[in-house]
């Protein structure tokens, strides 16, 4: 998998699909994160951000997850095309 | 490693007595709404010892009248707790609380419109080895968004009795309880294979647990798992701690697959979602494509870039609204019948002590208190809407980022904002903030919000502050907006302090449902609403019982010669004298020892004061208010000093104000604040460093004003 083509979910435009990658193995956040059903290969679609651009909101399995910025930061992933 | 499938497991201790279910699900899968329904008003609330986390048991009816226990356990998306409530779920399943045995079978309730991610707490809890009930909550939902859940398959291939249901209307309860009341319950078939990476290790961590711990062979293999996901681990009290050779050979492995670099957890985690991956492909299809749903629109507006500021306004400002005109009528309702009551025995007894102590000390002082309730309840109807529609979530998604600014989450916005009404369901309602330490410093700051029971003492004050001919009503205005300015610039203060020192912990996460929003169960609010309040009457009311007649003593003890005008008496007495007492502490803030009673008696509720203030400076009261509270102002103007200067001046009344802003002054909160916290070091700290602020900036006030000639 090229690498340049990943970017991290803060990046993504607001209304974009893409398809998660990559994120840190430790870390609480990032373990709840994924037991919340965020794994390498789940897709995603970034709904917006908040009104003052922190935190965002994600459409994923079918439901609205926010997290913060400064989380987003840290999970890779590939914009659908 | 599959389990035996179809085990017939008859419950611990057999036929003797009747089996009992702990209830768990998700957050918002309608988890309470379900409890609810099967319990009625057959429920026991209380705390979990030793840690602020809700205990509810309630009893369920089987169709042929037996009895059922039903513990409703704290909601979560895992076992791996992150907050204490999820740690209290964790521990009562895994057996680990020593006051609450491990419950024989579980109901397991799931949102159908959201299977995956809701199955992978099911599929932890299917390991635990006990006999689950997997209820399909809000079928009609899942229906209307075009998933077509195969049932029968589900049951098939879990094992285990699958019940459809739609709790909000009651539908598929009579089902339940006729699976809740089977004499025995089959095991899942539960073949799920742990990754060959991680098996030795849970192999090993199992045995331990078996031989230290003493955990049976299915819950040891359930909790190995558990703890190799369980990073960070939230311990609360009255939780058995592991053995340290169990902790050993865990810490063992760990390390190894930090060496080797296997991610251990993630690999468990994605093994989970692989085979939860596999059962929905075979019973959940997407039937019809559906547009937005009610929710997607609904959001489009409610959390917009702009829209979103004004819905959020509006809310608010309905919330506000209501608090302060819904409420007047019960509020001068019980302030009627109070004082009914009160002339009643008055009238009925005949003069002397005891009568006093019942009308004046007693009546008088819990009246006083109880005349806040309507406010208090509309204030937690409030907040039981805004949770169960789902606004909540969007209200804290809003204000996250400003609430960032001093390292609390969107989470503390809606506890600090009902606290403008009154501290004690602000408060109370800090519960949904998940980090302890958030909670607390939240809980610490939320009683600078200008309650609604400093409103008359401001309110006095500025009709003191000097004649209204002299000022212009806007000057009014601004200093009421100062106050409350001023208390919310304290709060979110102290917030970033302690943050930032005693309660320092990691930037709080965001990590949240936005649940679709649904139309409240307005039994399921009514219910909070009564238990809340319960709570509410139950810990401020003997307080202030109790306090009232103290405050009553002190105001009547040692008693003048009879004849004696109301004013020396008060300060003959005991209150008097400790007015005297501190009022060198308070002098040099400008207050003398009158006011010293009158700040003494706001204990009982802020605005005591005044009454005391009519008392003190032998104010005739009427039926009139308005005209009473002239009167008091124009008392208040002409009271002087011993040397004859006056002594609400400007600047005393201005400091007076400030006081009131900062120091904490309610025993009703203090109360609350030890239930919430769970010990009297908090409320201490509390009364200590905001009455300490209060005091140092007084001083700085009035030693400054006075400098500069006021």
């Amino acid at each position: 998998m090229p690498s340049a083509s990943l970017i991290s979910l803060s990046q993504l435009p607001v209304g974009a699909s893409a398809t998660l990658r990559d994120f840190p193995k430790a870390g609480t956040a990032f373990l709840r994160l994924r037991e919340m059903g965020l794994l390498a290969g789940t897709t995603l679609t970034l709904v917006r951000t908040a009104p003052m651009g922190d935190p965002i909101e994600i459409k994923v399995r079918g439901y609205h997850l926010t997290l913060r910025k400064s989380e987003a930061d840290h999970l890779l992933v590939e914009p659908a095309r | 490693m599959a389990l035996p499938a179809h085990i017939s497991a008859t419950a611990a201790g057999a036929s003797s007595r009747q089996p009992v279910y702990a209830l768990v699900g998700n957050p918002n899968c309608g988890k309470s709404t379900l409890f609810n329904a099967l319990t009625g008003l057959k429920q026991k609330v209380g705390n979990y010892p030793g840690v602020t986390v809700e205990k509810k048991i309630g009893t369920a009816y089987s169709q042929h009248g037996q009895p059922i226990t039903v513990i409703d356990l704290p909601g979560t998306y895992s076992l791996a707790a992150r907050s204490p409530d999820e740690a209290v779920t964790r521990d009562v399943l895994l057996g680990r609380r020593s006051d609450t045995a491990q419950p024989d079978r579980i109901l397991c309730i799931v949102d159908a419109t959201n299977l995956e991610r809701n199955l992978y707490l099911v599929h932890q809890i299917l390991d635990l080895g006990r006999p689950v009930i997997l209820v399909l909550n809000m079928m009609d939902l899942a229906a209307r968004a075009g998933l077509e859940i195969n049932v029968d398959q589900l049951e098939k291939l879990l094992g285990i009795p699958v019940i459809s249901c739609e709790a909000i209307h009651q539908r598929g309860l009579i089902e339940l309880k006729l699976a809740m009341s089977r004499a025995d319950l089959p095991l899942a078939r539960h073949a799920w294979t742990v990754p060959a990476a991680i098996a030795p290790a849970v192999s090993e961590i199992a045995a331990a647990l078996v031989e230290g711990d003493r955990k049976s062979p299915l819950v040891a293999r359930a909790e190995a798992l558990l703890l190799l996901t369980d990073q960070d681990s939230v311990r609360v009290a009255g939780s058995t701690p592991l053995s340290p050779r169990t902790t050993e050979i865990l810490r063992a492995w760990q390390s190894r697959w930090t060496q080797e670099g296997t991610d251990w957890a993630g690999t468990l985690v994605s093994s989970r979602y692989d085979a939860i991956g596999a059962l929905a492909a075979e019973v959940v299809q997407l039937r019809t494509e559906v547009g937005p749903s009610a929710s997607d629109k609904i959001d489009a507006i409610a959390t917009h870039a702009l829209w979103g500021w004004v819905v959020l306004g509006v809310v608010m400002t309905l919330l506000f609204f209501s608090i302060f005109t819904l409420a007047e009528t019960p509020m001068n309702w019980i302030d009627g019948h109070v004082a009914a009551l009160s002339d009643t025995i008055k009238s009925a007894m005949s003069p002397g002590d005891l009568r006093d102590l019942i009308t004046d000390g007693a009546i008088g002082g819990v009246g006083g208190v109880l005349v806040f309730l309507p406010q208090i309840l509309i204030l937690f109807f409030f907040i039981g809407l805004l949770e169960s529609t789902g606004y909540m979530a969007r209200a804290a998604f809003i204000m996250d980022r400003l609430m960032s600014r001093v390292g609390l989450n969107g989470r503390s916005f809606i506890p600090l904002l009902g606290s403008y009404a009154c501290a004690i369901p602000g408060i109370m309602a800090t519960r949904t903030i998940e980090q302890p330490k958030d909670r607390l410093v939240t809980i610490l700051v939320a009683p600078f919000m200008s309650c609604s029971a400093r409103l008359p003492v401001y309110l006095l004050l500025i009709a003191a502050f000097v004649p209204t001919s002299e000022v212009p009503v806007g000057t009014k205005v601004a200093l009421m907006l100062l106050m409350y300015a001023l208390g919310t610039f304290g709060a979110f203060g102290f917030a970033w302090i302690f943050k930032k020192t005693l309660l320092r912990s990691a930037a709080p996460l965001m990590i949240m449902e936005l649940p679709p929003y649904r139309l409240p169960k307005l039994r399921d609010v009514a219910l909070q609403i009564a238990e809340r309040a319960g709570i509410f009457v139950k810990r401020a009311g003997t307080v202030i019982l109790g306090l009232s007649i103290v405050l009553w003593f002190l105001a009547t003890y040692p008693k003048s010669p009879e004849g004696t005008p109301q004013q020396q008496a008060l300060a003959h007495s005991f209150a008097g004298q400790a007015g005297q007492v501190i009022e060198p502490v308070i002098a040099p803030l400008g207050f003398d020892w009158r006011i010293g009673i009158g700040l003494i008696n706001s204990f009982a509720a802020r605005e005591v004061f005044n009454s005391a203030m009519s008392v003190i400076f032998a104010v005739e009261t009427s039926d009139d208010e308005a005209a009473d509270q002239g009167h008091l102002r124009d008392a208040l103007q002409a009271a002087v000093r011993p040397d004859g200067s006056k002594l609400f001046t400007p600047l005393v009344c201005l400091n007076l104000m400030v006081f009131y802003v900062f120091s904490m002054q309610c025993l009703s909160t203090i109360a609350v604040v030890k239930r919430e916290t769970n010990s009297w070091r908090w409320p201490l700290f509390q009364l200590g460093y905001m009455s300490g602020f209060a005091w140092g900036l007084c001083l700085v006030v009035y030693q400054v004003g006075r400098a500069l000639g006021y």
